[in-house]
């Protein structure tokens, strides 16, 4: 199992400015779960961009071209009906349809996606931190590599402690 | 510290009325060159109505932003303030058109003999003493609204009291209510009625969101050229980003919006309805085809990620494209009934005089800049907007 220490705060000013400071001493945040989005926090954390946006994408192509794809196929090979006088294939009627496919699978494959990515799925171990965390505390984790001399851990600690975390923890 | 005061230079000045006289000349061109009564006059409509709907979007942009107390706009509140000072200006220019002989050029209704079953039922509305109060209306109450929501911003600025932001926000109240109505009556009576014996009840919102766009466009391209000149440093990105995704949203629902009109007519397949597509669809396929690419293709596939809303040098040509975009979209809308597959074409005359609005349009706008400092710095989400961040 991997080893970490976690600190908590109570305030995102604090939060944040804490954030600052361990990184400029040099140590790396392996992540901070917080109660609520906090303005700035992924600059500091130097997050790239979730990629959520990109699975969207594919998703709703995907559903676009199911949508309309399906449509084109059930009126003109499988089940023609002459409605109206319309040709077979008639694109602009199949369009709402492929609209709301579109936003049906790009809806979903996002859901799907997060669920995945977060470990979210049923089924899933949840990993809790700390029960405060699910309240309004924020939690900073630093992971600390195997084999690390308690020093190395006092360290950290005391990083952390000047950055004004209210309470630390070492879980190995 | 950064200018907040704009100063209006010979330069832009000049430019501004070398446009104009292109315009003028175009103009002068249409008539001795034989285009035709109708073409001309339809030109000039189009052109009203289009500049018409920038000043109104500027109004309407203010107004809605104060309703909502949102705070990001804040920082681009002056252009919108300046846009809608075009508006008394647009409608002089449309009663003195209308007044002088546009009016017979272009609405088949105010000719008598024209008159038949339908447009006689619905001659207790369309008739031309109720067509000039109505246009007299509009024109007072949003020139009037726009005075006053201007005003009241102005004063919360020297002033600096809160009580200035309220009457702000009750007029923009007031204008958000009052044009509700008028947009959709006026689009009714300067472009549906040109094709009198047709009728779409999603026309207004239609236009309505045809000049949305479009204005949203050239709110960007009228900060990028102050930009350019030096000044709003205060704007940056996220602003930035936030016109993007008007531009971009705006587009897809300008988009959603033709659909709803183009399916239902062509589902129900009622000849009455239908002859207003057939027109465009034969004599006007290249236009009529254009407008759907740069229109919603084109905003859709260039602004959906990120960056490219964020960025001037992906934005400036988007809206560029877009605001070409929308008039080509009120170009098929008034041309088939006014002009007729004949006689109608994009030619000198079309792009000189639209040129030619821009630059009276571009003066106007660049004058009332000057009028007042390039942010409101008393308002009371100032700060707000200059910290505006979003991680989205």
């Amino acid at each position: 199992m991997n080893k970490y220490i976690t600190a908590y705060y109570l305030d995102e000013e604090k939060l944040l400015d804490g954030l600052k400071q361990v990184k400029a001493k040099g140590f790396k945040i392996a992540d901070v779960l917080s109660p609520f989005p906090v303005h700035g926090i992924d600059k500091v954390l130097g997050l790239r961009r979730s990629r959520l946006t990109r699975v969207a994408f594919i998703g709703g192509a995907i559903g676009a071209i199911t949508g309309f794809g399906f449509q084109a196929w059930v009126f003109t090979m499988a089940y023609p009906i002459n409605f109206g006088g319309k040709p077979f294939f008639a694109a602009p009627s199949f369009i709402p349809v492929a609209f709301e496919t579109t936003v049906l699978f790009a809806a979903f494959s996002m859901v799907f996606a997060f669920l995945i990515a977060s470990k979210l799925l049923p089924g899933n171990d949840p990993v809790i931190h700390d029960e405060r965390v699910t309240d309004d505390h924020f939690l900073v984790i630093i992971d600390v590599a195997d084999g690390s001399s308690t020093d190395e851990i006092s360290k950290i600690e005391k990083a952390l402690q000047e950055a004004g975390a209210e309470g630390i923890k070492y879980k190995a | 510290m950064e200018n907040l005061t704009f100063t209006l230079t010979k330069k832009i000045v000049t430019i501004c009325l070398i446009m104009v006289s292109i315009g003028l000349f175009a103009l002068v061109y249409g008539v001795v060159a034989g285009s035709g009564g109708e073409r001309i006059a339809a030109n000039i409509l189009l052109n009203n109505y289009y500049f018409l709907g920038m000043g109104l979007i500027g109004l309407f942009f203010v107004a809605v932003h104060a309703i909502a107390e949102s705070g990001w706009q804040v920082s681009v509140q002056r252009i919108g303030e300046a846009m809608s000072t075009f508006i008394p200006v647009a409608g002089v220019l449309m009663l003195l058109f209308f007044a002088f002989g546009g009016l017979h050029s272009i609405y088949d209704w105010t000719h008598p003999d024209h008159i038949d079953e339908i447009l006689a039922k619905k001659a207790p509305y369309l008739n031309e003493p109720f067509f000039y109060i109505r246009l007299l209306i509009y024109f007072t109450v949003w020139s009037l609204l726009a005075y006053y929501i201007r005003k009241s911003s102005r004063e919360l600025d020297s002033l600096n009291d809160i009580k200035y932001f309220h009457r702000l926000r009750k007029f923009s109240a007031i204008f958000i209510v009052v044009y509700a109505i008028t947009s959709v009556m006026s689009s009714w009576d300067w472009l549906m009625s040109i094709d009198a014996h047709w009728f779409s009840t999603l026309y207004g919102w239609y236009v309505f969101m045809s000049m949305m766009v479009s204005g949203i466009a050239l709110i960007i391209i009228i900060l990028y050229l102050l930009k350019r000149m030096g000044y709003m440093t205060h704007v940056n990105n996220e602003h930035v980003h936030d016109l993007g995704k008007y531009l971009f949203g705006f587009s897809i629902f300008w988009a959603y919006l033709w659909f709803s009109q183009y399916m239902l007519i062509w589902y129900a397949n009622i000849p009455e309805e239908t002859i207003y597509y057939y027109d465009r669809l034969h004599e006007f396929k290249p236009i009529f085809m254009i407008n759907i690419v740069i229109n919603l293709a084109f905003p859709l596939l260039v602004l959906m990620t990120r960056n490219s809303k964020r960025v001037f040098w992906m934005l400036i040509p988007v809206a560029v494209i877009v605001f070409i975009g929308h008039w080509i979209d009120l170009y098929q809308l008034i041309m088939p009934g006014a002009v007729g597959g004949e006689k109608a074409g994009i030619g000198f005359l079309e792009i000189g005089l639209t040129i030619g609005y821009l630059g009276l349009f571009f003066l106007v706008v660049f004058y009332s800049l000057t009028k007042a400092p390039l942010v409101p710095k008393n308002h009371p989400f100032y700060k707000e907007s200059m910290d505006y961040h979003t991680n989205y």
